[in-house]
């Protein structure tokens, strides 16, 4: 197990007091060490909103790019090198609004990445309108007859589509959480893991108290990788929450589907001379 | 000898495999060859037609004038006789009564050969036989195109049919094969200099008229390791490049007007973040969908300016294939040397219009990598993705290079390590750091417009781009009535190269010619010099100019 201090988690953040990302980089510093993962090792795409600054409050490569935008530059990681850990950190609106439809694509595309979505129901940077997966008819400053659209079921949108790995955390039940990330980390293929966590500052509905009381753990007799299962247990949402592996399947990876992509050399490491390529020319003759 | 054939009929009539086949008949024959699309934005019915101009000395463009029409319906001829003129020849299946025209029933004769679809190579025996052609080349271009046995020997037969059916009328001059010659399309070439620059990963969206590019590079990845990834939209398509390119391989985005607009918000992250990307804007006439399938250069303006706030870019317009290809080329050192965007601003005329050039040197080519060598990366301490530097360019590591540092990224203004700051201060030094860059560029890299034509001339005709050719036409042509006129193309559009319009402007009429209603470049130049064009000629109608067009818009409204 490596020295957890590496990955300089403990420097100061522009998080509020009590946020539920303060607990959720000490997890992730924890099951980076314990994988024995050193910082150049590991890849970290964000896009922008709270969460998306993880990249600047730990110590791994990082990309801090656009909002919504984190898996595609992932993804052309996933192509170039795949010797890395690809990471993917962002917010439910982030990842659920702006990148929905990356989400969409990067499910059937199955590519290695780790997906940590930090949800806490609200939009945070913007001080408090509705992200996608705020309770219906909850009142904001931009909503204020309340919010008309039904909310946003990421794990059962993920179940659906056959996500290969699918899980819900909590950053109140910290042990649960650092094994589902491991579990994530080494899954082979797109793990996408919804963690709820609350936001103190804006969402005053979906605090600790309420979650704590209404999150429970999977029990061992489920079964992750029954569909049908998956799917009900997807569905349960109110009184009781739970968290765990909700769902997983082994597909082929998305650089599998390369035959031209090289299995031990990283593109990255590859050279090309234009005077050896001159049958491409010759193809205009 | 220059002579146009035009094949013209509704999609899906097999026009693509008639121009095909003709083209590269005429060119493995030595001809001299210009050929150029002119198509709906629908996949069966509509009318489109390709023209192929072929000669014994080099060809730079179109013209509107038909020597030979070959119809495959009806509609081709009422549409195209404005075009034709009094020696021309019209080849079609069906009784017409015009003294120019030629039967041949084509369809009839694939039917008794045995396969209606052998209908175009009928056709194409045909032509052959009116230019007093032999068949062996074309022999040789069916066995490449077909890989079915039975279906060349059928295609044998339906082109000696064809060849038997009709009577000869033209002699065209005897050309000698040359052995240094190629037939590429903008779009080809612009594919093939990024393969040739070590380009590994292509993402986009598939777009009118840039898709070619996309088809090109696609046809390698088997052969050369490439990944071209096929995109959920053209903001994924730019995002995934920029995390490839991060990743330390070269990487490149390709699209037209409406999809580059989709890309802005990612070109500015290039710019800040400070990552090489090379992306191809193919040019259509917009705003919106406007024309998908014909050609513009109204884009200027928005490429030079697009994403939000300030950072450098380069732009480059390739004037033809040959240009396009080393354009691409060089841009890929470019956007490394300088971490940075660099566009390349074709449009559809160019992406779409074959000519036989001469073969690319392939040894004067060199890949100038920027990234850090692996010896190098050994040795740093205390990497700083964003070090200040006297010009501008940082260490460029990718990340896993470093053995225990790491390589952070920001789309926020940053410090030197990558890292969000709203401090005054730094935010000056960045946007300083960012800015010098472009100083060295235009010191180091920048590239002069290229001048044809005599010391002393009466006009200067401006254009940029893919009005080169037809520029050239137009000036030859201006010659030949003792009219000395010079013409100024410019490739390097952004940042604009003025140290030779200057010094050729002086003292001169400036002829601006663009495919814009705006004068896009001529605005250009008067902001970057305060040299005022006295003439613009300006075309907007989706079609590109033609040399004989120019010069005779030059005759009328600038001579009068």
């Amino acid at each position: 197990m490596l020295n957890k201090e590496i990955y300089q988690a403990d420097q100061d953040t522009a998080w509020c007091p009590g946020c539920g990302n303060l607990p959720l980089r000490n997890v992730l510093a924890d099951v980076l060490a314990e994988l024995e993962l050193s910082p150049t090792d590991v890849a970290m795409f964000t896009g922008i909103g709270q969460a998306a600054k993880m990249v600047h409050y730990i110590k791994v490569n990082g990309l801090n790019g656009l909002h919504g935008r984190a898996l595609p530059p992932a993804l052309g990681m996933r192509i170039a090198n795949h010797k890395l850990k690809v990471i993917v950190e962002s917010g439910d609106g982030d990842t659920y609004g702006e990148g929905g439809n990356h989400l969409l694509h990067n499910i059937r595309r199955n590519p290695d990445i780790a997906h940590f979505v930090h949800n806490n129901q609200i939009y945070g940077l913007t001080k408090g309108q509705a992200s996608p997966t705020t309770e219906e008819g909850t009142t904001t400053t931009v909503q204020p007859n309340g919010i008309t659209a039904k909310p946003f079921n990421p794990i059962k949108f993920a179940v659906a589509m056959e996500a290969s790995f699918v899980a819900r955390g909590f950053v109140g039940n910290q042990e649960q959480l650092k094994e589902l990330m491991k579990e994530a980390l080494n899954h082979r293929g797109y793990a996408l893991i919804d963690i709820l966590q609350p936001c103190v500052s804006f969402n005053k509905l979906n605090t600790y108290q309420w979650y704590s009381k209404r999150v429970y753990q999977l029990d061992e007799q489920y079964d992750p990788t029954d569909y049908q299962a998956a799917l009900q247990k997807a569905e349960e949402w109110g009184d009781n929450i739970p968290t765990g592996v909700i769902y997983r399947n082994e597909r082929p990876i998305f650089r599998d589907k390369f035959p031209q992509l090289d299995d031990n050399t990283p593109l990255v490491e590859k050279e090309i001379n234009p005077k050896e390529l001159s049958e491409l020319v010759d193809e205009f003759k | 000898m220059k002579l146009n054939l035009v094949v013209g009929g509704a999609a899906g009539q097999g026009l693509k495999t008639l121009n095909y086949i003709l083209s590269k008949t005429f060119f493995r024959k030595g001809f001299s060859i210009y050929s150029s699309k002119d198509y709906m934005s629908r996949v069966r019915g509509g009318h489109n037609f390709m023209s192929i101009r072929i000669g014994d000395e080099e060809i730079t463009g179109p013209t509107t004038e038909e020597d030979i029409l070959l119809a495959l319906n009806e509609e081709t001829i009422e549409l195209h006789q404005d075009k034709l003129v009094d020696d021309s020849t019209i080849l079609y299946d069906g009784e017409l009564e015009d003294r120019r025209s030629v039967n041949l029933s084509a369809s009839e004769i694939a039917k008794e050969i045995g396969n209606s679809k052998v209908a175009s190579t009928v056709f194409i025996g045909g032509v052959l036989k009116i230019l007093g052609l032999d068949l062996a080349e074309t022999k040789e271009v069916l066995d490449e195109y077909f890989e079915d046995e039975e279906i060349k020997e059928i295609n044998y037969k339906a082109l000696e049919a064809g060849y038997q059916e009709v009577e000869t009328d033209y002699q065209l001059p005897s050309v000698s094969k040359t052995d240094n010659q190629i037939l590429i399309d903008g779009n080809q070439a612009v594919g093939l200099g990024a393969v040739m620059a070590g380009v590994q990963f292509y993402s986009a969206y598939p777009m009118t008229p840039s898709t070619g590019v996309m088809n090109y590079i696609a046809n390698q990845e088997n052969k050369l390791g490439i990944v071209v990834e096929q995109a959920e939209d053209e903001i994924a398509a730019i995002n995934m490049a920029i995390g490839a390119s991060y990743s330390g391989v070269r990487a490149m985005t390709g699209t037209s007007g409406g999809g580059f607009a989709l890309m802005n918000e990612g070109l500015g992250l290039a710019g800040v973040a400070e990552t090489p990307l090379v992306i191809a804007e193919v040019q259509r006439p917009g705003p919106a969908t406007g024309l998908p399938t014909r050609t513009e250069q109204s884009d200027l303006s928005f490429v030079i300016n697009s994403s939000q706030g300030e950072f450098p870019l380069v732009v480059l317009a390739p004037k033809d294939a040959q240009d396009a290809f080393h354009q691409t080329f060089r841009a890929f050192n470019l956007a490394e040397k300088y971490q940075l965007p660099v566009i390349i601003l074709s449009d559809q005329f160019l992406a779409d219009s074959k000519k036989n050039i001469t073969e690319f040197d392939l040894d004067s080519l060199t890949i100038k990598r920027s990234i850090m060598s692996d010896e190098e990366a050994e040795k740093i301490e205390d990497y700083k993705r964003y070090q200040l530097t006297e010009d501008g360019i940082s260490p460029l590591a990718y990340p896993g290079q470093l053995e225990d540092e790491v390589v952070v990224f920001d789309s926020d203004e940053h410090d030197q390590e990558g890292h969000i700051t709203e401090d005054a201060d730094t935010r000056v030094k960045m946007v300083d750091k960012r800015a010098k860059k472009i100083e060295k560029l235009i010191d180091e890299d920048l590239a002069e417009p290229e001048y044809i034509g005599p010391e002393k001339i009466d006009y200067l005709l401006v254009g940029w781009g893919s009005t080169y050719g037809p520029l050239l036409e137009a000036r030859e042509k201006l010659a030949q009535d003792d009219c000395q006129v010079g013409v100024l193309s410019f490739s390097d559009v952004w940042p604009l190269p003025t140290a030779k319009l200057e010094e050729k402007a002086e003292n001169i009429e400036l002829i601006v010619v663009e495919n814009n209603s705006t004068g896009q470049f001529s605005k250009l130049i008067r902001s970057e010099t305060g040299i005022k064009a006295s003439e613009k000629i300006l075309k907007y109608d989706g079609r590109p100019f033609t040399g004989f067009e120019l010069y005779n818009a030059i005759k009328e409204e600038v001579m009068f």
